[in-house]
């Protein structure tokens, strides 16, 4: 184990895969980053953030591939070689930017493989970057993963730790049908242990970060540190949260959530993403469905207003899901006030 | 299994090595000859592979090309260009003390903006891309204005909602900025047909940087506006660089920006876009054929960034430092400062003296500025706002949102107070 950034946990998880298996390819805008230094590829920057820093140098430029500014031809490509048999990891630099090849996820990788008659793997991986708090406003902050979690043939993954963000990498590129790996941007600086060596988190487990018999929290992504922030401070007042972090929304870990339930009573989802149609209204539909007759309290979503993300940090940080926000919808379904 | 022969685009010269711009293809000032307006797609090929200049070595004005504009004008675009200048170092700094949160400077590319607004009527629609702010200064808009936006301040045109330099100005016809690259390219050709429909005299005119060409959206917007003959005038600023990606990988190497003009049926230009005349020039040429019915011309900028892509961005990691003053096509300010001198309309005072008047007037836009609030202090945007603008009208779940957001902050200023 050694304590690592996220980011630098994602760098591991490329690399390790990379090394593992020469038909993992990566292609994005500015992966190279540039050719720093004359020394070559090892000093260039590697992605906008960083995260494929050396990684021409060690795979090449004929695996590590620079593109041109067009996300439906980096995600058309991807679909294209991976019918080939390669494994593309490419990168959507901004998830809002699906909006550009939205068809080549929607209607292309996501039916390939039903459409052909089940004649085909597609193991492409879209990383991506996700989330508010950089007061980028409504074109480069959003989080569009209940919109892709809604199509059949993708897999969703949002992991919320280091540890988390190199297991659930390296499963996604492992993985024979299309994944889209939903990265926070304000989780890349986020420390915490990594295993060493080879690494694996499966899909669809959920990980429960905190233990409790209160009720239960799932959250999503950034939205899990959050989440555990608050159970820790109630903790201390005797209200026992039970936190869930689905790792991801496709597969999602029905069980986990319906046990906990079971066990609580209760349910609040903390979402950092629209209040309609997303993962929240899933959750507690589960809840209501599966589970109505356990719960002691109607289950609670937390999750931002139906509006585009605000630029200005002012307006964005009251966008955001806020912990005294969490705090209160805990204690009001738990039904004690504050101490 | 055979050698991989995948290409992969080589940067011509890298950190350390001397800058080496010898794949720049440039023609001498003045050679290029100018067509009529009404000329066929077909003969603007040369032009789309050349590169049109009027200002030689010496700021002289030569050839077909030179719009032969009055001292006055030149001086207005000197101002301009130098204004713009002013106002990118300054909104730097700012960003560095951490007043706002990005900035994106148009160093070394002022000619490219502000001849244009010169060249184009008030009445045109200009869709920017985000190193156009020349557009913006070019047709008035006050350096306040600007400011406020990127201090998404209580006086922000975009009320607090868009990432700093996305700026608009509706009464002077300038659309908004988007994040997603090259989406104004469509909305322009579409803005054009509408002229086109309706019997307006107005043309529109959209700016995209050689990287954002490779967008679907480019191509789809050329198309339209070959098939419908929209009034358009479609402008790549070429300056080299995408972020780190150099010209090669949108496809620079071996045909120019320009050619796919005439590749879709539009005609085509490739001018030195550090020229001001040049810009001026080839603008206005393409916006009287536009307006006469010819069609929509495509026009390559060849420019060079000499600053870096954004506040965010460090060049020094993947380009020479010392490009900028090799470049071969100088520095557009420089270069019409020169041109103003030798015609005895301008000197080394009196550009002093301009630039410390324009540097009095920014310095004193921004403590105006910062007056209508910070991010840090001051006066602070309406969280109410926050909801207004989703829809037209007000659906009754924003207005029960907003009433659960004012009663939090309610509560929140009531337990400050008590404690």
């Amino acid at each position: 184990m050694a304590i690592k950034t996220y980011r630098e946990a994602l760098s591991d998880a490329l690399a390790q895969e990379m090394r593992r298996d020469p038909t993992v390819i990566i292609l994005g805008e500015d992966v190279v980053g540039g050719l720093g230094g004359t020394a070559g590829e090892d000093e260039a920057a590697g992605g906008t953030f960083g995260v494929t820093a050396g990684f021409a140098a060690e795979f090449g430029r004929r695996r590590v591939i620079d593109t041109p500014i067009t996300e439906s031809a980096i995600v058309g490509a991807a679909n294209g070689a991976a019918l080939t048999g390669l494994r593309p990891v490419a990168e959507v630099m901004f998830m809002d930017f699906m909006g550009v090849c939205l068809d080549q996820m929607l209607n292309q990788m996501a039916k390939f493989r039903y459409m052909f008659g089940g004649k085909c793997d597609v193991p492409v991986v879209i990383r991506t970057l996700m989330g508010a708090g950089f007061g980028a406003g409504p074109q480069h902050s959003q989080n569009l993963y209940a919109m892709l979690t809604a199509i059949p043939g993708l897999k969703v993954a949002l992991p919320s730790s280091p540890a988390d963000a190199k297991g659930l990498l390296a499963t996604a590129i492992r993985d024979n049908d299309p994944v889209i790996f939903c990265e926070h941007k304000l989780l890349y600086g986020e420390t915490g242990e990594v295993p060493d060596g080879e690494y694996l988190v499966p899909f669809g487990k959920a990980n429960i970060t905190r233990s409790g018999t209160d009720v239960t929290l799932v959250a999503f992504s950034r939205m899990v540190l959050l989440a555990n922030k608050v159970a820790d401070k109630l903790a201390r007042e005797g209200i026992s949260v039970e936190v869930i972090d689905p790792r991801t929304t496709s597969p999602l870990d029905r069980d986990a959530i319906l046990a906990s339930v079971g066990k609580t009573g209760r349910l609040v989802v903390l979402d950092e993403s629209d209040p309609y149609c997303g993962m929240a209204s899933e959750i507690t539909a589960l809840a209501a469905t599966e589970a109505f007759s356990s719960l002691k309290a109607a289950p609670a979503k937390i999750t931002p207003p139906h509006t585009p993300v605000p630029s200005t940090p002012h307006l964005e940080q009251l966008w955001l899901p806020s912990l005294e926000r969490i705090e209160n919808t805990i204690r009001a379904t738990v039904g004690k006030r504050a101490a | 299994m055979s050698e991989p022969r995948l290409h992969v685009p080589e940067v011509p010269a890298r950190p350390g090595e001397e800058p080496d711009f010898s794949y720049v293809r440039i023609s001498p000032a003045g050679a290029v000859p100018r067509p009529p307006i009404g000329v066929a797609v077909r003969e603007t090929v040369p032009l789309a592979e050349d590169l049109i200049r009027v200002l030689d070595d010496n700021g002289t004005a030569i050839g077909p090309w030179d719009p032969k504009l009055p001292p006055d004008t030149l001086r207005a675009g000197l101002r301009e260009m130098l204004l713009t200048r002013v106002f990118d170092d300054r909104m730097q700094r700012t960003q560095r003390q951490g007043r706002i949160s990005f900035y994106v400077r148009s160093w070394g590319e002022e000619a490219v903006s502000v001849a244009a607004a010169h060249a184009l009527r008030p009445g045109d629609m200009l869709f920017p891309s985000y190193r156009n702010q020349g557009l913006f200064i070019g047709r008035g808009t006050p350096v306040l204005d600007l400011m406020c936006q990127l201090l998404s301040n209580t006086h922000d045109m975009c009320k607090g909602r868009q990432l700093p330099v996305m700026y608009h100005d509706a009464p002077r016809r300038l659309f908004s900025i988007s994040g997603n690259l090259a989406t104004q390219y469509p909305q322009a050709v579409g803005w054009a047909m509408a002229a086109a429909i309706k019997g307006e005299d107005h043309i529109a005119a959209a700016w995209v940087g050689e990287g954002s060409t490779a967008e679907a959206d480019f191509h789809h917007a050329m198309l339209f506006a070959k098939v419908y003959r929209a009034p358009v005038v479609l402008n790549v600023v070429n300056n080299q660089w995408a972020i780190s990606t150099f010209q090669g990988f949108a496809g620079g190497e071996q045909r120019s920006f320009a050619a796919r003009g005439p590749g879709l049926g539009l005609a085509g230009l490739r001018i030195d876009g550090n020229d001001f005349l040049a810009v001026y020039a080839a603008t206005a040429w393409a916006a009287e054929r536009a307006r006469a019915g010819y069609g929509a011309t495509l026009i390559e900028h060849v420019t060079y960034r000499a600053g870096a892509h954004s506040t965010s961005d460090d060049p020094s990691r993947y380009r020479p430092k010392d490009e900028f003053p090799a470049w071969p096509l100088g520095d557009p300010v420089e270069r019409l400062k020169k041109h103003l001198s030798g015609l005895g309309e301008w000197d080394d005072a009196r550009h002093t003296a301009l630039l410390a008047e324009l540097e009095t007037e920014v310095a004193a836009a921004w403590k105006q500025a910062m007056s209508y609030g910070t991010n840090n202090d001051g006066a602070r945007l309406d969280p109410a706002l926050m909801f207004e603008d989703v829809f037209k009208v007000l659906p009754p779940h924003l207005e029960a949102q907003r009433a659960e957001l004012e009663a939090e902050l309610a509560a929140a200023r009531d337990a400050g107070a008590a404690t």
